[in-house]
């Protein structure tokens, strides 16, 4: 790309000299970080990408304390996680950081989905970088059910029966599965225990996957609003200071709200039957699971068939995987897509309305509701997405990025 | 059963939009009704326990809740934190006799520390269930949080009971009421096992405050809602000086963000 990545920077402390000579860890630092060359014209949206990434530090800190002071069995869990809220120094500081983390780390990677959505971050050259994110995302909704598991409440319990019996709509081997995933024929102490080993041990995962993720970003570098590539200089910034400035901006204003609801309502995202201590003889009203997962619970109960239901909740995912290759159309980004740019906004509301039918009880008129948004949501990539590529027609491009900036600067 | 609408959209805005979100849905069942709102002491971003009314509230859980529930996530040294003295804690449970093993092994009792749980009322959950038609009544550690509305439906509860000569012909037949069932307004399904516990002057307060069904029933609430969250004063203390420093540092941040963006713009 850009000439700045060519030549090694010169290092004037000898140390960092010697080292990097050995393992060139600061010009990787220097390179990656520093002069990496990034589109000028990033909007607040690019922000969550570095949030995302915050969050996911702070889950594993704040998850290692929570670890230290915490018992995985059916007994002691539920007053293991009362004892650190009310006995542990700051102990509730840490459990309402990691309960409500949870929650943001959702809303930045949903955010961070929907940017690469609408602007067309998947599409070639960055397939592979799209799909090492849906693979992030999948291994975090299984960390967080496995999470959510832990304190052992009432939903905690009847969630985890809810979702470990899905496996059994599967033929013939479905119920050794669930026997297998279990540890027994029940959920019980042998599910909490693995359930807290798999709970450590994915997240460690998920940094070796965003790992990936940063690699593959740094081969082709950063989309950006406009879609269309760097052509040169004038079209990028280094990364530092530009970047990582305005990164620090968002970050911090992402944590602002997160803290309003870490300290002002550290309960609101949950459910009060989950301070209820898990029970296997009085199964809740409602089963919900935590907000979100609403839209793939929806999807799932929108199947009047079990095992169809399973299968489009995964279908869900598993079709996101093939995204760049459903959409046909040669324009990234939806700024230049007038049709497909409405699509997209409409996907949105129809996530958020699967989200709403996820959270009733499937009945009445929720019931036809939450098939017709399922409906929609496969229709937009498995029909709307490779038709609309061939018949839109696409506004013209601007020449460049340095271009549109300064247009919009002028207007 | 119904939950506002404008909280489910913003429910949902949340997972496109980083706004607010939850996964509740109301548990109340068959057209129970929502416990009114109270206003609460301790509610709003600075609220604080009522002391006084906290400290009432453990006399009634004291002398009438604690028969039968137990509050196995408390010890009475977390009273100190409602204002009162060791001494006064001392004083307050010298005649609670709790059971301990002795040098030799044997179960004995032993007059109360204030270094120990609450005493449970029965011996395990069995012997609870078995004084009480078959089901243990709830432990109230964490009562307040394990119930939507929170307090509002914990003091609905004790004051929601309608005596059967009150009800409706239609309410008798729609929830299949007899003579000896507690109807109860606020719980789901109306019918619940617990005889309505609170009544006027059942308890004599030592601050002088009129014992009404009312004032028991906020006391009491009050006290477990504390006992729900300890640290909830803690919190938001800590939470105000935390955004307030994020806000500087967020205009701090603008600031320089601008300054390096200066000449790109």
């Amino acid at each position: 790309m850009a000439s700045s990545h060519g030549t090694p920077p010169v290092f004037n402390n000898k140390v960092i000299a010697w080292v990097d000579h050995r393992l060139p860890i600061f010009s990787y630092i220097e390179k990656e970080y520093h002069t990496f060359p990034t589109p000028r014209n990033f909007n607040y949206f690019w922000n969550f990408g570095a949030i995302a990434t915050v969050m996911l530090v702070l889950m594993i800190a704040t998850g290692i304390v929570l670890a230290t002071n915490y018992t995985p069995h059916v007994l002691m869990a539920f007053d293991a996680v009362e004892r650190i809220d009310r006995d542990v120094p700051q102990g509730w500081l840490i459990r309402d950081l990691h309960m409500n983390g949870a929650s943001f780390f959702f809303i930045a990677v949903y955010v961070h989905i929907f940017r690469g959505m609408y602007y067309g971050s998947y599409k070639a050259p960055r397939e592979l970088l799209w799909i090492l994110g849906v693979v992030i995302f999948l291994l975090m909704m299984a960390t967080a059910f496995m999470g959510y598991v832990l304190p052992w409440g009432q939903m905690s319990f009847w969630g985890a029966t809810v979702i470990t019996n899905l496996f059994s709509a599967i033929p013939i081997v479905g119920e050794s599965i669930v026997t297998w995933l279990w540890g027994g024929f029940a959920v019980d102490n042998p599910t909490l225990n693995r359930f807290f080993a798999l709970h450590y041990l994915l997240p460690f995962i998920i940094v070796a996957v965003v790992a990936l993720h940063v690699v593959a970003l740094h081969i082709h570098g950063s989309n950006n609003p406009t879609g269309i590539d760097p052509k040169g200089p004038q079209d990028t910034v280094p990364f530092h200071p530009y970047y990582t400035m305005k990164d620090g901006f968002g970050v911090v204003c992402f944590l602002i709200v997160f803290s309003v609801f870490v300290f002002f309502a550290p309960d609101y995202m949950g459910h009060p039957d989950n301070y209820i201590p898990a029970n296997p003889l009085v199964t809740p009203a409602h089963i919900v699971p935590e907000w979100y997962f609403l839209p793939f619970y929806a999807i799932l109960r929108a199947i009047p068939d079990k095992l169809g239901g399973v299968l489009a909740m995964f279908g869900a995912i598993a079709v996101l995987f093939i995204l760049p290759w459903l959409d046909t159309s040669r324009v990234r980004s939806c700024t230049f897509r007038p049709i497909y740019k409405w699509f997209m906004m409409f996907l949105v509301v129809d996530v958020i309305v699967l989200g709403i039918c996820g959270s009733k009880p499937p009945e009445g008129f929720w019931v036809p509701l939450s098939q017709l948004a399922t409906l929609y949501y496969f229709a937009h990539f498995l029909v709307l997405l490779p038709i609309l590529g061939k018949i839109e027609r696409p506004l013209p491009l601007p020449p460049s990025i340095a271009d549109s900036v300064l247009k919009k600067k002028a207007v | 059963m119904r939950k506002p609408f404008a909280r489910n959209l913003l429910v949902s805005g949340a997972i496109a939009l980083a706004a607010f979100a939850t996964g509740t849905v109301a548990i109340a069942a068959g057209g129970t009704e929502h416990p009114p709102h109270k206003h609460w002491h301790f509610q709003g971003p600075f609220g604080t326990y009522d002391r006084a009314a906290a400290q009432r509230g453990f006399q009634v859980y004291q002398e009438v809740c604690a028969a039968c529930h137990s509050l196995s996530l408390m010890s009475y040294r977390n009273l100190t934190d409602l204002g009162l003295t060791e001494n006064q804690v001392k004083g307050l449970i010298k005649d609670i006799s709790v059971s301990d093993l002795n040098d030799e092994g044997a179960v004995v009792d032993r007059p109360a520390r204030p270094s120990d749980r609450f005493r449970k009322p029965f011996p395990n959950e069995a012997a609870a269930a078995a004084a009480n038609n078959g089901k243990a009544p709830p432990d109230l550690s964490v009562i307040v949080k394990a119930r939507e509305f929170g307090p509002d439906y914990i003091y609905g509860i004790l004051t929601g009971y309608v005596p059967y000569d009150k009800l409706t012909p239609e309410q008798i037949k729609e929830f299949d009421v007899k003579k000896d069932d507690n109807f109860n307004k606020y719980f789901p399904g109306h019918k619940i096992a617990m005889a309505p516990p609170l009544s006027d002057d059942k308890v004599t307060y030592a601050d002088g405050t009129k014992a009404t069904l009312d004032q028991e029933a906020s006391d009491v609430t009050e006290f477990l809602a504390w006992a729900s969250e300890p640290h909830m004063e803690d919190r938001k203390r800590t939470g105000v000086r935390v955004i307030l420093f994020l806000i500087a540092l967020a205009g701090l941040m603008y600031a320089v963000k601008r300054m390096v963006w200066a000449d790109k713009h």
